[in-house]
């Protein structure tokens, strides 16, 4: 699982980085921007599923590898 | 409070958002309006529309080729069309493409790293407030404690004197509230506001300090200084935007906790909840409606809208869509699944979000430390303010000990 943020849709609203610090922060503005390469290592999936449902311009995506 | 106004027959097709019903409790007509016509219309204000289902006002947010930000606050008059794309008080009422740019100066200021300093001394701020109600059986959550939290956090920030807050509680509630007051009346009540910020100004340029009076001074937007009346503009919009915004979150997040005791207890005995509660209380009780104004005569889902109709941007609605949200008119303190749009969609998400968010939460935390028993002394003499910004202005108190 990877996560990635669609930089067209994000408006800073920070859920992301809110509930999920170890996978997001926040930039110089208050955009979210992924920590490191996205990847989700294993234990960190609610928490990436989390910060997608709670975004309110749905810009936090997922991506789930084969 | 504004003046009165004339009793609404129907709100599918005259409502008011400063109607008596509206003000005491909208979220029933919004239940009706969802179910009866998905966008309501009045001839009041010269003409108004107002979506209520979420798809719809996000449709309207996204959407600035049609509907334009040059003012969002509803009243008899529009402000003249040359005035976008900068607005009266940019960048809330800026239209791109220089809305980005206005907005881009602002956002350090505002990121959550630069409000986790703030926090300490709106946290010191909050228990001397809490100190001063102490001993007391029954205070005023909202004119007591709400109110007075973002007007010294705003205060501080702008470079203002303290002891000016009662003059900003004054300038919040003519310019929006008194949206019915006679247009002379009007006009010097705004004349008033800008006459104060431009002596702000002229005191800052004299002697220059770390605040954002100051900041927005030495700001450049695309190479440039920001233009006078740009500065003026983006100050009134820092000192009224945060203020009965923030104090109605906190004051209604009070109002549910002293009328819902399992939630109260529960937030007190796991404080860590607090941050997934508030996003709820958010959610439910969202004080912010927007407004736009069409740009052009147009057909949209159906609405025959004319150039410069409002639209009111009603997040209290969208936030209680069913659509959206599971169980959306329940107050669920643990929801865990929560897009709400209260702080809006879009491009002009609000600024202050993460100020806001800091304050609601430090103010919650300081009163549950001191007070974790309370209750409504007296439900009908809860009193809330009428129009964009919902929150209770009166909100009497019972503290048990």
């Amino acid at each position: 699982m990877r996560v990635r943020i669609d930089r067209d849709r994000c408006q800073g609203h920070g859920r992301c980085y809110s509930l999920a610090p170890e996978l997001f922060q926040p930039d110089d503005i208050g955009d979210g921007v992924v920590v490191g390469d996205g990847v989700v290592t294993p234990g960190q999936e609610d928490a990436a599923r989390r910060a997608a449902l709670n975004c309110p311009e749905q810009a936090v995506v997922i991506e789930e590898e084969a | 409070m504004s003046e009165a106004v004339r009793p609404v027959a129907d709100y599918a097709t005259d409502f008011d958002h400063h109607g008596a019903e509206w003000v005491a409790d909208p979220y029933p007509i919004i239940e009706d309006l969802r179910r009866r016509c998905p966008v309501a219309h009045t001839e009041r204000y010269g003409g108004a529309w107002m979506p209520v289902r979420h798809e719809d006002v996000a449709a309207i947010a996204y959407d600035t080729e049609h509907f334009s930000s040059r003012t969002v606050v509803v009243g008899h008059t529009r402000p003249p069309r040359d005035i976008a794309p900068i607005g009266v008080a940019p960048p809330i009422s800026s239209d791109p493409p220089f809305h980005h740019g206005a907005r881009r100066v602002l956002l350090p200021a505002f990121s959550p790293q630069a409000i986790a300093k703030l926090e300490p001394g709106t946290r010191a701020f909050c228990e001397e407030l809490v100190d001063g109600l102490e001993g007391r059986d029954v205070v005023d959550g909202a004119a007591e404690y709400a109110q007075h939290i973002p007007v010294r956090v705003i205060a501080d920030m702008l470079g203002f004197p303290r002891q000016d807050a009662d003059l900003f509680r004054r300038f919040v509630h003519d310019v929006l509230e008194g949206v019915n007051d006679p247009l002379e009346e009007r006009f010097e009540k705004v004349q008033a506001l800008f006459g104060y910020l431009e002596a702000q100004v002229e005191d800052h340029v004299a002697h220059p300090r770390d605040d954002l009076t100051s900041y927005l001074l030495e700001a450049e937007m695309d190479g440039e200084r920001l233009t006078p009346r740009h500065v003026v503009g983006t100050m009134a919009l820092l000192l009224l935007a945060g203020i009965d915004t923030t104090w109605s979150a906190i004051g209604a997040s009070l109002w549910h906790l002293a009328r819902t005791p399992a939630d109260r207890e529960r937030l007190v005995a796991e404080p860590e909840l607090l941050p997934t509660a508030i996003e709820e209380l958010l959610r439910a009780y969202a004080p912010v409606t927007m407004a736009r104004l069409v740009k052009e005569d147009m057909t949209w889902k159906g609405c025959e809208m004319k150039a410069d109709d409002w639209v009111l941007l009603s997040f209290p609605a969208a936030n209680r869509d069913p659509e959206v949200f599971e169980d959306a008119d329940e107050v669920v303190i643990d929801r865990e699944v929560n897009r709400h749009a209260a702080f809006g969609l879009g491009p002009h998400r609000c600024l202050g979000s993460h100020l806001a968010r800091m304050e609601l939460r430090v103010a919650l935390e300081a009163w549950l430390a001191r007070f974790p028993d309370f209750s409504l002394a007296d439900p009908d003499a809860v009193v809330w303010s009428p129009g964009q910004v919902r929150g209770p202005r009166r909100l009497p108190l019972a503290v048990h000990r």
